[in-house]
Formats: structure tokens, sequence, C-alpha cells
């Protein structure tokens, strides 16, 4: 249950976001998450649901955007897709591919805020 | 008060986790320590593997080692009995270690005075994969024990490990474990990972292990003096 972790670490960055724009507080906060992040979905929205309480950003929703898992295929020589994870391969030849160069991400993006 | 409005963020939610980690990376850098971690689920071996390195590198170079735990301090006695300076971190109920905590852990050592630290995480296959504690090198230990689909399953933690380290080698006849798939599963998850295999009890493949470590350190070293 690491995403406890993670949400306080998102509603922390928020906070600092809020604080660099002079805004008040934000009600919709948008998230990138990569199917390779090691971070459950279910488990994070729960977790954030009780770290944002009594912050700036109580009651906000997650909008969290999928990231599919893309490698660098050295076969095709070519930014693939995977193919059926876990394991790491080419969707279009595969091939063996241990670059990942997508599906990782655990980032902000985005957030509706009220100013003032 | 006005309207919402959408705004642009470009932040990485574990920002402040990886500010620290790359201030820890700088500083083992310049104390010129290699820092090798450990993470597997609880009971693959890793302090046993830990207990045999301490003992077998103390008596060549100067190493030390933090460990992680959510509560007692079992782990720090054990590896104690190796003579080499061993520091526990009780994260209470915090499944994983984060790179604040390491750096707690390691203020007042001076680190310039060790080849090598090893930090022993959380008994953990999920939690740590997203934590950066700086590190040079991450070990990532699966014991024959465990079942050869172990990687498959923990897809993530392999992604973020550097070698894999399968350990219990001598029990794999006594499980009817197949360690040639376990290898195979490793290799699919993160093609071209080193893996090692030994047992830490009878001895048996650990010094492939040592060998690894230390070409590492000595490329690392190298590096430093370019």
């Amino acid at each position: 249950m690491h995403e406890l972790s993670i949400a306080l670490s998102i509603v922390d960055g928020v906070l600092e976001e809020l604080q660099t724009r002079g805004a008040s507080r934000a009600s919709v906060i948008y998230l990138r998450v990569g199917r390779l992040s090691g971070v459950d979905k279910d488990a994070l929205r729960f977790s954030y649901g009780i770290v944002c309480q009594d912050t700036a950003v109580a009651h906000s929703q997650l909008e969290i955007e999928d990231v599919d898992v893309a490698v660098f295929c050295p076969a095709c020589n070519v930014e693939r897709p995977a193919r059926s994870l876990p394991t790491l391969a080419c969707a279009e030849c595969g091939a063996q591919a241990p670059r990942v160069v997508r599906g990782q991400e655990l980032e902000i993006t985005g957030m509706e805020i009220v100013d003032g | 008060m006005g309207e919402p409005r959408m705004v642009e963020v470009r932040r990485k939610i574990l920002k402040e986790n990886d500010l620290v980690a790359r201030r820890l990376r700088d500083f083992y850098r310049q104390a010129g320590v290699e820092v090798i971690s450990l993470v597997s689920s609880p009971g693959s071996g890793k302090t046993t593997l830990l207990e045999r390195l301490l003992a077998d590198f103390g008596r060549q170079c100067r190493v030390a080692a933090l460990v992680g735990d959510l509560a007692t301090e079992n782990d720090a006695a054990r590896l104690a009995r190796t003579a080499v300076p061993v520091k526990q971190i009780t994260t209470g109920t915090v499944c994983h270690l984060d790179a604040t905590m390491v750096e707690r852990a390691l203020q007042g050592w001076r680190l310039a005075e060790l080849d090598y630290l090893f930090i022993e995480n959380v008994g953990n296959l999920v939690c740590p994969s997203s934590f950066d504690l700086g590190e040079d090198l991450r070990l990532v230990l699966v014991s024959t024990t465990e079942g050869e689909d172990k990687p498959l399953k923990y897809p993530t933690i392999f992604n973020t490990a550097d070698v894999a380290v399968i350990t219990k080698l001598d029990l794999a006849a006594a499980i009817d474990c197949n360690v040639e798939e376990l290898i195979r599963n490793v290799d699919s998850v993160r093609p071209g990972m080193p893996i090692v295999s030994l047992s830490a009890r009878t001895g048996q493949g650990v010094e492939d292990l040592k060998k690894l470590l230390t070409a590492r350190h000595r490329a690392g070293a190298a590096a430093r003096v370019i």
C-alpha cells in the first residue's frame, strides 16, 4: 500500500503548485499513471480521499489517464507498443525489448483551480 | 472567488523523493562509495545473503549496511555479528524505504571511509519499486521456494532493478523448482538483465555475485577519476 505515500506526495505537490499560482483550491487533479508504474488506481483513489481531507484540495477528484507501455524494439529499430505484459516484447515482431520508453509515468499534468 | 479554470502542470508525483535521491547520489559519488540496495519479498534471504557479503567483503574492504523493517532491530543485531557498522531503519507502518529515510539514517556517517554501503529494503515486492534511494545498483532477490512465475507476477520491481539474484539454490531440488524456467521468466520481464543464482547458506554462486559487484565498483571508480 505505497499508494498512501504516493497520495501524500500528490497533495503536497498540488498545494505547492496552488501556492505558486496564488490559487486557493483545486477541484480536479489530472494524473498520468503508467501501466508499469506499480501503482494501483483504486488504492490510490482510496488513499487520496483520506489524505486530501482538511486541505485546500479536500473533496477534489482525481482524473487518471492510463499510459500504455511502449518499448524500443531493437529488431525494428523503432518505438513499438509492448506485447502481452508483463513480458517486454515488441508487439510487431515479438523481439525482446528491454528498453521501456513509456508506461512508467507518475505525473501530475493539470488541475482545475479557483483563484484567490 | 472566480470560476474554476484549468491549468497545465508538469510535475512528477515523486519529485520530492527524486530530489533527495539525486542529492544522495551526488553524496555517494563524492564519497566514492558504491551503494547497493536489496529488494525482495519477505523471507527471500536478503539478510542471509547480506550476512555473507558483509563478512566476505568486510575482510578485504570497508563496508557498512542500513537495514529497513517495519519493526524490531533483529536484522541489525544479526548483521552486527559480522563486525561491520550496521544501522536499522524501522519504518513503523511504512511498507518501503524512501530517500528521506535513508538520508536521515546516514546523518553523521562518514561515507568517504567506506567502499561499499548495502541498503536492505523492507521485505516487499511491490512498494519499493517506486522509490529511488540514489543507489548505484539495485539487486532484486527471488528465492527458488517462491515459484518460477514470481517475476511474471511482480514485473515492476524487476523493471526498476539492475541485477536479479536467485537465492536458496540449495533448496531448488527439494521443492522441484525449475531454475531454468525461473531464469527465463526474469529474462522475459527484463530482457538482458544480469542474473546470478546462488545459495547464501552453502556459498554456491556467491563468488559470481561478488565478482559482479567488484567489477561494478571498479568501473564506477574509473568513471569518477575520468
